[in-house]
């Protein structure tokens, strides 16, 4: 069943459009992460889902009810903002009770569900407090709390994380997937720049990118078969490398030669017309082992090594200059700053996009 | 009915007035939301949008109301009235009464008096406030004394006023003066401490004063013979302007550092300080300082601690003495603020009413235009000239309200 | 920087003992009026307040009992007995019997005076004065004293101002006028205001920029310009001079600074808290009635203070719109003009009833300092 569903939604600040034809079909139950980098308007979509910012176009439908225009507390909606936006002139139990309260729900109700989500969240001891007498994640649990008492449709995240220190995040991550598990039949878009959350967390990812939605899929889709550069680029740490390829051969399989002597037979389709064209051959920098071989695929001069132990990761150039390379390698590799290497991978593992920076998978 | 018992009138006002107001924000909500835009049925959506557009003015209305009426349409009010006659029945007569205005010597001296007021208070004033900011910024009881030199900002005007009456206080020869201010100066007689007090330390402030005043002069000045400078034409008139008041204020300066010198001082006499023309503004003007000084201070002292540590300990290191960390890497940081505070005290002066009113009513040539304005109203009853003085208030009030507002936008962006 | 490294001391005293001299001048004014209310009139006048803090030398006249009817035959000459203090002893310092000469004589000493006539004064004030039958006649003999007196203060002004006193003396009529305008004046521009910063902080219509810039030039605008066409107004709808008036006035002319005061520190509010409360389902009043308002008590508190300082200390309004020609709603700043033009050379009149007037507000000043200079800091603007 659709739990949320986005026909060519659109916002436009004045002639600044933000946003573009965002269409999405949510399930109910689903976990959906919208990921991409800072002003992409990840922000904003969510905001628009939330009643908080006018829709400028399209439509928006929450449980088949289209709800252009219902104000966000009639939405069924939840949210969890990155600040937690806790009223701090109330108690937590106050803070959780509030919308029941101006709901009108009877005593009992309010303090039933208000109990319940504490046990939940483990913060019974502490519901008469102020917020400012709370830690940085017991105030994240109150957020979370606040919203779950309201038992809403969709629960909205946005970047909830944000706010708390590394090891914290880590832990309070764990803590909202077992949530999730816990409320299987609930539906939760959740915001963030960080890939980890987004890979973690997310049964679906959108990665949106200037306004338009790159990609719409499962976390490892999107790893193993990012729609264009953008995706593949963003999505995975070091980001993928992209080199500039010409095509030799098309068919089922496509080769490809690099200006400084490498060469790829990859396993994708590709038309007659390719032939000649200039590509972006994409590898991942941990697909990448050193070879002796003549086949290979990039000759690597090395600026720079980064010895971790448990992986080696060198900045390197291709021959011709192509400069901004990475090969992360397992374990621990003796190769000195300035030496020349060749690398290569497996073919499957290669990715090809391509003048319009396309991947050819989605031809 | 109530009026023969105020209390209770007040209270009753307080709650009509406060009830009043919440119910009026309450029903005017309900009104809209449940009657005028129901947020149901089949417009639903509309009808919230619809009462958004107007919410924002239901809660407004009160106060831009009281806006309007107090303050925006006195101002064009007062505007018509000064071109009008109120004995001619209110006909319109052009400029008369400005040009009546322009013709009596009392106004010119108050116009001349506001002028000395706008320039001493608000330096005076910042320049006490600065030097309390920056010698109570590291000493324990730092807050102790900021907020006994503070404290002068709770009385009135009025009780000022009687504060530093008692202080110019005159009793004949053969009693005993109890004005503190007359009681040191029958301790001066003429000799080498009375001289350095009250000739030498003035003349070193007025010569400080002139070339102070000179250099802010010269650095406007230049901008019309120098080349490269922004010439823009708005600024030429404003520079003339600068350079005209500089000329005035260092002849002012230097007539009275002649007369200093020349005129010999009646040591040994009681004087009454508040009829000593010129001298007697400054008196008068003491009452201001010693109010707004306190204002000055807090503010900068919030200014001089929000300058980051950091400068002024990599001055440390790099070797600036007191001095210069004051004067070269903590002023000029909140250099801001001191405008701030500078404008501040300058409207209050513009204003200042009450103690002129209380401790000479303008006499003896101590007449500032709001009291002139007061005096035409309310005691000569020429709405007319009374309605032109108040303009001439405004206008002298304009150049700071377009900069406020100016600033206000900027800031909003 | 107290911690850095082979600084100075000389300064440091240098800066506490100039700072200490700058307090004491700032001072001096209050005090000298304070010290004076506690003064008798005689006091006031014959010395400066700042020597009623330590015993002061006073020199005092007495005469001696009226020689017609107190003189005793004492063989040809007669004498005069008794104590020029009556009850109420002064510690003698020295004395005397001619005006030319007040401190001739030490007490138990006598002055020989001419043709055999003699006053002798004891230290506890009493005297014999001996002479022969004309001279022991007439008036008493002058006797003039300079004597020690202790520091002496009294409550009998304050007593005089607000209790006993009469007409213009009394100031309990005008304190109880002042707080009559005072407190609505405080109040009721708060609620109003309120409401008003609420909207040009967190709701988006169209003008909304150019009200706040409106807002921002009203501060600016002198009150002078208001007053006759406001009078005129009052006058001509009926509502006069009076109560009303003012009340009306003070909450109009203070709007512009509880707007933009209130208005920045809405906005500075956290925009989650306000948004959540729309997710939540607080309309736009529950969310300014249970959110705003309670986070805005500190901005809400420094207005009020300014408001109240304001409308207590003003003299202006108060002289338009309120005080008509019977005088029966005059505050306090006007009956303190008042009393400066009728009762000048009266200081323990004028100095008692300045303070009566100055002690509320700087009660408030120092119970409220903290909210006080928070709204400074907000309010001058940027």
């Amino acid at each position: 069943m659709t739990s949320l569903s986005l026909k060519d939604v659109c916002k436009s600040y004045g002639e600044i459009e933000v946003l573009r034809d965002i269409n999405l079909e949510i399930e109910q139950g689903e976990l959906i992460v919208f990921v991409g980098p800072s002003g992409c308007g990840k922000s904003t979509l969510l905001r628009m889902i939330a009643g908080l910012e006018k829709i400028t176009g399209g439509t928006l439908e929450i449980d088949d009810v289209v709800v252009n225009d219902v104000p966000p507390a009639q939405r069924g909606i939840a949210m969890v903002f990155q600040s937690y936006a806790l009223y701090p002139h109330m108690t937590v139990y106050d803070n959780m009770a509030f919308a029941l309260k101006l709901a009108r729900k009877s005593k009992e109700e309010i303090d039933e569900a208000v109990k319940n989500a504490a046990e939940t969240l483990q913060l019974t001891e502490y519901l008469d407090r102020l917020p400012k007498a709370l830690s940085g994640g017991q105030r994240q649990r109150v957020a979370i709390g606040r919203s779950i008492v309201r038992d809403p449709k969709v629960f909205l995240f946005d970047e909830p994380l944000s706010n708390l220190d590394a090891a914290l995040r880590v832990a309070t991550r764990i803590e909202i997937a077992q949530l999730k598990e816990s409320m299987p039949e609930s539906t939760m878009v959740y915001v963030t720049h960080d890939q980890v959350e987004a890979m973690t967390l997310a049964s679906r990812i959108v990665v949106l990118h200037g306004g338009n939605v790159e990609q719409f899929g499962a976390p490892l889709d999107l790893y193993e078969r990012p729609a264009n550069t953008f995706v593949a680029q963003f999505i995975g740490s070091p980001a993928m490398n992209l080199i500039e390829a010409k095509v030799t051969a098309t068919g089922d399989t496509t080769s490809v030669k690099m200006a400084d002597g490498g060469h790829a037979d990859v396993p994708i389709a590709s038309v007659d017309g390719d032939v000649g064209g200039t590509f972006k051959l994409g590898v991942r920098p941990e697909d990448l082992t050193v070879t002796e071989s003549d086949d290979y695929l990039v000759s690597a001069h090395v600026d720079m090594v980064e010895a971790l132990g448990e992986t080696t990761v060198l900045y390197f150039r291709s021959q011709n200059g192509e400069p901004g390379l990475v090969a992360k390698l397992p374990g621990i590799h003796r190769i000195a700053k300035g030496t020349n290497i060749r690398l290569n991978s497996v073919p499957e593992k290669l990715h090809l996009f391509d003048g319009d920076g396309r991947s050819l998978l989605y031809r | 009915m109530f009026s023969n018992n105020p209390a209770l009138y007040g209270l009753t006002v307080i709650i009509i007035g406060v009830g009043g107001c919440l119910g009026y924000f309450f029903l005017s909500n309900l009104f809209l939301d449940k009657v005028l835009f129901p947020a149901s049925g089949p417009n639903a959506g509309r009808n919230i949008n619809r009462a958004n557009m107007i919410r924002p003015w239901l809660f407004l209305f009160p106060a831009l109301f009281a806006l309007v009426l107090y303050l925006a349409y006195p101002v064009f009010e007062t505007l018509r009235l000064s071109l009008t006659d109120r004995d001619q029945g209110g006909a319109f007569v052009g400029l008369a009464n400005y040009r009546q205005m322009m013709d009596e010597p009392k106004f010119w001296e108050a116009v001349q008096n506001n002028m000395l007021w706008l320039i001493v208070v608000p330096a005076i004033s910042t320049a006490f406030g600065l030097l309390v900011a920056q010698l109570t910024d590291r000493i324990r009881w730092g807050n102790l004394a900021k907020s006994l030199i503070f404290m002068p900002m709770a009385i009135s005007f009025v009780g000022a006023s009687v504060i530093f009456k008692l202080i110019y206080d005159t009793r004949p020869e053969d009693q005993n003066q109890i004005g503190i201010l007359n009681a040191i100066w029958l301790k001066l007689d003429g000799g080498i401490g009375s001289i350095l007090m009250l000739q030498v330390l003035p003349s070193i402030l007025l010569v400080g004063f002139v070339v102070i005043v000179a250099s802010v002069a010269w650095s406007f000045v230049r901008g019309i013979i120098a080349k490269g400078e922004d010439k823009s034409v708005w600024l030429l008139p404003l520079r003339l302007l600068v350079a005209g008041g500089a000329l005035w204020l260092i002849w002012v300066s230097i007539s009275s550092l002649l007369g200093l010198w020349i005129g010999g001082l009646p040591y040994g006499e009681a004087q009454t300080w508040l009829t000593i023309p010129l001298w007697n503004n400054f008196f008068l003007m003491v009452v201001l300082i010693w109010i707004q000084t306190g204002f000055a201070m807090v503010i900068l002292s919030a200014a001089l601690r929000g300058i980051p540590e950091e400068t002024v300990e990599a001055a440390i290191i790099d070797g600036a003495n007191p001095f210069q960390i004051f004067f070269k890497i903590k002023v000029p940081q909140i250099m801001g603020t001191i405008v701030v505070v500078w404008t501040t005290i300058t409207l209050t002066v513009l204003k200042v009413f009450d103690i002129v009113f209380a401790m000479t009513n303008g006499q003896w040539e101590t007449q500032v235009l709001a009291n002139y304005m007061y005096d035409k109203l309310f005691r000569a009853n020429d709405w007319g000239i009374g309605s032109a003085s108040a303009i001439v208030i405004m206008l002298l009030v304009t150049p700071i309200l377009v900069w406020n507002v100016y600033n206000a936008r900027k800031e909003m962006k | 920087m107290a911690s850095i490294a082979g600084k100075k001391s000389a300064l440091t005293w240098a800066v506490h003992i100039s700072v200490a001299l700058l307090v004491l001048l700032w001072l001096f004014p209050t005090i000298g009026l304070f010290v004076s209310s506690f003064r008798t009139a005689d006091q006031i006048s014959s010395s400066g307040w700042w020597a009623a803090l330590f015993p002061a030398e006073q020199n005092e006249v007495y005469r001696a009992a009226d020689p017609d009817d107190n003189r005793v035959a004492d063989g040809d000459m007669f004498v005069v007995k008794g104590n020029i203090f009556e009850g109420d002893p002064r510690d003698i310092r020295s004395w005397g019997v001619s005006s030319r000469n007040v401190s001739a004589y030490q007490p138990g000493d006598t002055a020989e005076m001419k043709d055999g006539e003699s006053v002798t004064l004891q230290a506890d004030g009493s005297y014999v004065w001996r002479g022969n039958d004309k001279q022991l006649s007439g008036r008493g003999q002058r006797i003039f004293i300079t004597a020690t007196v202790p520091p002496e203060f009294t409550l009998g002004n304050y007593t005089t101002i607000l209790f006993s006193g009469s007409g213009q003396d009394n100031m309990a009529k005008a304190f109880f006028n002042t707080l009559t305008v005072t407190i609505p004046a405080t109040i009721i521009p708060i609620v109003v205001a309120a409401f008003a910063a609420y909207a040009l902080a967190w709701m988006e219509f169209p003008g909304r920029a150019l009200l706040i810039a409106a807002v921002v030039g009203f501060l600016v605008v002198p009150l002078q310009l208001a007053l006759i066409p406001l009078l005129r107004l009052h006058l001509g709808i009926g509502i006069g001079k009076g109560y009303l008036g003012v009340w009306l006035a003070h909450t109009a002319f203070g709007m512009p600074l509880a707007v933009y005061l209130l208005r920045n520190y809405m906005v500075g509010l956290p925009r989650d808290i306000i948004e959540n409360a729309k997710v939540d389902g607080a309309t736009d009043f529950q969310i300014f009635t249970r959110i705003i308002l309670p986070l805005s008590f500190p901005a809400l508190a420094s207005f009020a203070i300014f408001q109240f300082l304001w409308t207590w200390n003003d003299l202006l309004v108060a002289k338009v719109f309120l005080i008509d020609a019977t005088g029966s709603t005059t505050v306090m700043t006007n009956q303190i003009v008042e009393l400066l033009g009728t009762r000048g050379g009266n200081w323990e009149i004028l100095a008692t009833a300045a303070f009566v007037s100055i002690a509320v507000p700087l009660a408030v000043f120092f119970a409220m300092q903290r909210y006080l200079v928070r709204g400074l800091l907000a309010g001058s603007v940027k």
